[in-house]
């Protein structure tokens, strides 16, 4: 018997960057073991954490995700050897960055989860999805829409100021 | 592309229990692009592949999404599939709504939501893949073994008789191994040496087998086909070749009173030792920490000894690096020693059984040792403290294995039977001897294992008690045994002369580093992670490594050569090819873009990164650029997540790609 799911209003969206030798294979073997987690999360694979660009991350929460996981190998386990700790170097000056624009820090996650740990895969995601939940919806970030720009609904009078004085 | 082909696949039913697949193909045929969409029971069999081509052929796609399990598990089927069809492999994804969707969702609508994003971020995806055309790079036809045990040995072999090259590097002064150490051998119970030395020799006088003991790998670059690696040849302070293997140095050494590690600390060896006397090679090693010589200055009586003056205190580490096109992982085991914790361990019960405090607390390879014919004892069961015969033994099981609260939860495998072994060796021994046996499970899986054990209890009259051993103490020269027998349902109580712990089986300690040198990954105990639990059991995920033997998991010897002579073959199958075709997802430069700040260099952990000058007709030097050597890329995209001027590209994952997908968020 399944117990029945709790609904809530709000489900977040969840995006996770992930590498191919560790991550990824870790949520397959999250799969293969049959462990349940929430389904919010949409995977991106690549082949390193090296290779995911901050831009992504910037674009994915203008595009409407609420929360974005990193994750990759173990300091010392990356498949290339090293692409891991530049990610890391360069993650750590990237929280820095957003955290100076007003992004809330705890909307971006970076974890290590290796092949073996399907377990901490489940976790992770879980514990990430629950936050944002609890957090509500990312808004101060999205792109706007074509006709949000053109509704005049943002013609505030500072703004039609603005434009009197161009 | 605009006419896009999806394949939503049932798997049977472990798909199509969560998730409505029909909805996914009809939501995929409304995306824009989608020429074709479908379902179908099982897209991976012969059918299945089948109608992916005719649809191909039919709808003319340019394309193609296949939804079902995850791309490490079938990515090449489908590629493979999409190629006989006429199209490019590298425009087939696979949406992975298997592993991570319908095997972890219960919810059948949050599934079915879920599995048409994957669908639909793939599409996006696929609408910006490039065909891409596969790198050929040449092969060395040289194999790497490392590790010099029974898989080591056997691997070896198997590719030298196949006429390539093989370099052996073993870290101790000897091939052998943990069977060398072994007196007789389960299932049939033949001796141990009697059928590992002719290998061994084998090894030695074979043309195609370069030997390295005493040995280390130092480092290792490159990639499948085309290794480099750095082999330390630590000093042995014998001069390989002139030494003949005569033994006067042995003889004449004044320090004897060195434990032997070969014996288990019950022989003691000189400081200029072979670690046992069938050793390959047959020249000796010394031990330069125990070694009055080195530690003084004075002595130096195996040099004056020595006839062909193959002593040589001067002798330094040597560093050599080597090609070479595959390397085999073959460096084994190592008994869990409860004795003493080692540094950074996190597995509990360290001191437990009086392990290290009481000497006739022994383990299963100490008494191999005690066994042997060959052993400090000349094959006489006695006890390490007084040298009396045993009357009564106790072996206990289960030590370390099985014990999840302590940190080991596996099965070491191959103690039930070594134990029954152990209990027969004994009984041959002393006949009026009685073995007793703490057991959890007799676990004899096998052919002819379980006749085995029964011989022992039915025949040898081993006394096995269900149970575990609770509490162990010494008294008088006896040591006291007290567990339960928990089929009887009552307390035992045995006073043993000698109880032989059967400790858990563990990787070699260091094996993290060596896998970190070769970028091979392995599991939280250790233990090296093959590519696929069942169908590539001897591969690592990283192309070109193969592994061997007990590195991997407990095996006994029977798998052990068995799955040696399987890397074996993987390497042969290898080589049988002069070129190797290799994944195209490399790093492209654009050199217009380029301003050659080199940022790309500086994080290339395979150091791919050339700089390229760029000359006018003249001959004059225009500018310098960055350039990418596809042979030597590794395909991590660092170098592209760097560039400041968006002038890398790597091929399979470009920016365009990726930006495809996150726009369909
Ligand atoms: C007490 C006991 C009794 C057993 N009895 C039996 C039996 O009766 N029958 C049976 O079938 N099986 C038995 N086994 C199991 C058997 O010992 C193993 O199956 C077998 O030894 C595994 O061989 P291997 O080559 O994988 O590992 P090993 O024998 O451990 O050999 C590994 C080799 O690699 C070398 N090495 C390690 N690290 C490095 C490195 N970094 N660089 C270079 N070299 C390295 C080591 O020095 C060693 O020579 C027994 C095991 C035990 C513990």
């Amino acid at each position: 018997m399944h117990e029945t799911k709790e609904k809530h209003d709000f489900e977040p969206k969840i995006v996770a960057f992930v590498c191919t030798w560790c991550t990824y294979a870790g949520a397959d073997l999250a799969g293969t073991s049959r462990l349940q987690y929430p389904s919010n999360v949409r995977v991106l694979k690549f082949p390193c954490t090296g290779r995911i660009d901050p831009v992504f991350i910037l674009r994915a929460f203008q595009r409407g995700a609420d929360g974005v996981l990193v994750s990759g190998c173990h300091p010392g386990d990356c498949h290339y050897m090293a692409g891991n700790l530049h990610a890391r170097r360069r993650f750590a000056a990237f929280r820095g960055l957003l955290d100076f624009v007003g992004v809330d820090l705890n909307r971006l996650q970076f974890s290590w989860v290796s092949a073996a740990e399907g377990g901490k895969w489940v976790e992770v995601v879980t514990e990430l999805t629950e936050r944002i939940r609890a957090m509500g919806p990312m808004e101060e970030f999205k792109t706007l829409e074509t006709e949000e720009c053109w509704s005049g609904a943002l013609a505030t009078p500072e703004l039609q100021e603005a434009y009197n004085q161009i | 592309m605009s006419r896009i082909g999806v394949f939503v696949c049932h798997c049977g039913e472990n798909i199509s229990r969560t998730v409505d697949v029909e909805r996914v193909a009809e939501a995929a045929g409304h995306i824009s692009g989608v020429a074709y969409a479908t379902d179908y029971k099982y897209m991976c069999s012969d059918p299945g592949q089948g109608l992916l081509k005719k649809a191909v052929a039919e709808h003319k796609l340019d394309g193609l999404v296949v939804a079902a399990c995850s791309p490490r598990m079938h990515e090449k089927t489908f590629r493979n599939a999409a190629k006989a069809a006429g199209l490019n492999p590298f425009l087939c994804e696979m949406a992975n709504i298997r592993e991570h969707c319908s095997w972890v969702h219960e919810d059948r609508e949050e599934a079915t939501a879920k599995a048409i994003d994957i669908v639909r971020l793939m599409v996006e995806r696929v609408k910006k893949d490039k065909a891409l055309q596969p790198i050929t790079v040449p092969i060395t036809k040289r194999a790497l073994v490392i590790g010099g045990g029974i898989a080591g040995i056997q691997a070896a072999l198997d590719i030298a008789d196949c006429g390539h090259q093989v370099l052996l590097v073993e870290r101790e002064p000897s091939i052998g191994g943990h069977m060398a150490q072994l007196s007789e051998t389960f299932p049939t119970l033949d001796c141990s040496q009697c059928i590992m030395t002719p290998k061994m020799v084998d090894v030695a006088n074979h043309p195609n087998i370069k030997l390295y003991t005493w040995s280390e790998i130092e480092n290792v670059d490159g990639y499948i086909g085309n290794f480099q690696v750095t082999i330390r040849k630590k000093a042995r302070s014998v001069d390989m070749d002139k030494c003949t293997g005569c033994g006067v140095c042995m003889a004449k050494c004044p320090q004897k009173k060195i434990k032997s590690k070969f014996d288990c600390g019950l022989g003691t060896r000189p400081a200029i030792y072979v670690p046992f006397p069938q050793a390959v090679p047959n020249a000796p090693v010394i031990d330069r920490e125990n070694c009055t010589y080195f530690k003084s200055g004075k002595c130096g009586v195996c040099a004056k000894v020595c006839g062909p003056g193959a002593v040589d205190y001067d002798q330094q580490d040597e560093l050599i690096t080597e090609p070479v096109g595959a390397i085999v992982v073959a460096t084994g085991f190592e008994l869990y020693s409860i004795a003493e914790k080692p540094k950074g361990s996190s597995i509990k019960g360290y001191g437990e059984f009086g392990h290290g405090t009481i000497p006739d607390v022994i383990d299963g390879m100490t008494f191999e040792r005690l066994a042997s014919a060959s052993g400090p004892t000349g094959g006489k069961i006695l006890r390490p403290s007084d040298g009396r015969e045993p009357k009564q033994v106790v072996f206990v099981q289960c030590v370390g294995s099985r014990a999840r609260e302590k940190g080991i939860s596996y099965c070491s495998k191959v103690c039930c039977m070594y134990t029954a072994k152990h209990t027969m060796l004994y009984k041959h021994k002393v006949h009026d001897g009685q073995a007793y046996v703490f057991f959890m499970d007799a676990r004899t899986p096998g052919k002819s294992y379980d006749e085995f054990w029964r011989r022992a209890v039915e025949e040898e009259e081993a006394v096995y008690i269900r149970g575990m051993v609770s509490r162990l103490y010494q008294k008088g020269d006896k040591i006291v045994v007290m567990g339960s027998d928990v089929l009887v349902g009552v307390q035992v109580e045995i006073e043993a002369d000698l109880v032989v712990l059967a400790t858990a089986v563990q990787p070699r300690q260091g094996a993290d580093s060596l896998a970190q040198k070769l970028g091979i990954s392995y599991d939280t105990y250790n233990f090296y992670s093959e590519a696929h639990a069942k169908l590539k059991p001897v591969e690592c995920a990283t192309a070109g490594i193969y592994l061997a033997g007990a590195c991997q998991g407990p095996k006994d010897i029977p798998d052990t050569v068995s799955q040696a002579s399987a890397a074996a073959a993987k390497v042969m199958t290898l080589f049988a090819k002069d070129q190797l075709e290799r994944e195209p997802i490399v790093a492209r430069v654009n050199e217009r873009n380029c301003v050659a700040c080199f940022y790309c260099k500086k994080v290339c952990p395979y150091g791919a990164v050339e700089e390229k000058e760029i000359r006018d007709r003249q001959g004059n030097l225009v500018r310098v650029v960055a350039y990418v050597n596809p042979g030597v890329c590794g395909g991590c995209g660092t170098c592209q997540a760097t560039c400041p001027s968006k002038s890398v590209e790597l091929d399979g994952y470009t920016d365009e790609q990726v930006m495809a997908m996150i726009e369909a968020l």
